[in-house]
């Protein structure tokens, strides 16, 4: 980074800071365009973060070295992680329906984007900005001490302001995750009767063990044999099912599967929403997370 | 390398952001495209900061950063309740208002 303080302490117009600026433009304005295109939510996660890295580069070209880390921290580290987090419990194959709800909607949009190009663009052509001014005091070595006078001098007052929203968003983040248990907690007396009333006392077979491989996506053998379907994870075997038939089965909105195994038996049997839904919903029993479905692989 | 280029950037990524706001339908994406929204925004703020070599701008990217990671925080929360209600992080499927 000590590279970037010097080419933004130095003169604007050196040649690194331009080479790093024009591959960082590039680089971001793809993965944007990427994002915006890529049908998979995690790709689009991905191609974020790779936005967010080159933005935290070109702080440290324009002399921003301090916020060069906080985008790495604040955004790559934790926003993005979060992004993931919640990624994984919504369920990672969800994709995009391609299919329009609202007739024209894409075209507007791209009529409508066009159009805030042009008038920022516009804008910007026509406001002139000249070259940079010489590097102040709080550019180069100084830029933390400098945001740091600033911060605790000037903008004080939003400084303990900010202090109060990010108690408020804990604060209410917890509000809003927070789920009132309608059901009492199952005993382990309950648990065990259940699992005898379901048919399958015993633990679930292992995937790929005795089989050819020893992978998680490999169904195990029985003693006949023959693959052992209850051995592949569900979100797996869905995930094979669709690559097999090339993107063509539609995925239940949200990936099912993950959400169940997830949530614990007191969410099973909650309504209709996760039975009869695909391929995993059907048959997801009163076991919530015990159950596997039969008929994943054909 | 004048301010005026890393505006630009700016304004193509901010483009590129609220477009994917308009198309996409992912409750997640949105929020992505959202944060490259605010990305654009803090780059121009960076720009104009070293354009008139004062910091003022720098301070105001870190509140933006500071507000921005507040706003993921109690969006990704309305995402998972949206979630847990309705089995679906689509915001077609969010239209209980409609009827």
């Amino acid at each position: 980074m000590t590279a970037g303080q010097l080419l933004a302490a130095g003169q604007s117009t050196s040649a690194g800071a331009s080479v790093a600026f024009w591959v960082l433009a590039v680089i971001s304005v793809s993965a944007g365009l990427g994002m915006v295109l890529a049908r998979r939510a995690v790709y689009c996660a991905v191609l974020l973060a790779v936005v967010m890295l080159s933005l935290a580069i070109l702080y440290a070209v324009a002399g921003a070295p301090f916020l060069a880390f906080v985008q790495i921290i604040v955004y790559t580290g934790a926003v993005l992680m979060l992004f993931l987090f919640v990624l994984m419990i919504v369920g990672v194959a969800s994709k995009d329906s391609m299919r329009e709800t609202i007739a024209g909607q894409r075209l507007a949009a791209g009529v409508a984007g066009i159009a805030l190009l042009v008038l920022l663009g516009l804008i910007v052509g026509h406001a002139a900005i000249g070259p940079a001014a010489p590097a102040g005091t709080g550019y180069g070595a100084n830029n933390v001490r400098g945001l740091a006078i600033l911060v605790f001098t000037k903008y004080v007052f939003p400084f303990e302001v900010t202090a109060a929203l990010l108690i408020t968003a804990a604060l209410g983040a917890m509000v809003l995750a927070h789920r009132e248990r309608t059901t009492p907690k199952p005993t382990q007396r309950e648990l065990a009767h259940q699992r005898v009333a379901g048919g399958r006392p015993s633990p679930l077979p292992g995937p790929g063990v005795y089989a050819r491989h020893n992978a998680v996506d490999f169904p195990a053998l029985l003693p006949d044999g023959s693959p052992s379907e209850l051995s592949v994870s569900p979100i797996i075997a869905a995930r094979e099912q669709e690559m097999r038939a090339g993107g063509a089965v539609p995925l239940p909105p949200g990936g099912d599967a993950a959400n169940g195994a997830a949530s614990g038996p007191e969410d099973a049997g909650r309504g209709p929403e996760g039975a009869g839904r695909g391929p995993e919903g059907a048959g997801r029993g009163p076991g919530g997370a015990g159950s596997e479905p039969e008929e994943v692989r054909p | 390398m004048s301010p005026s280029h890393f505006v630009a950037l700016a304004v193509i990524l901010f483009v590129i952001g609220a477009v994917g706001v308009l198309v996409r339908r992912n409750a997640l994406v949105i929020f992505m495209c959202v944060e490259l929204m605010l990305n654009a925004v803090n780059l121009a703020f960076v720009a104009f900061a070293r354009l008139h070599a004062n910091l003022d701008g720098q301070v105001i990217a870190f509140f933006v950063m500071v507000v921005a990671a507040a706003e993921v925080v109690v969006g990704l929360a309305i995402i998972m309740a949206m979630f847990r209600a309705r089995r679906s992080a689509s915001v077609d499927d969010a239209n209980l208002l409609k009827y």
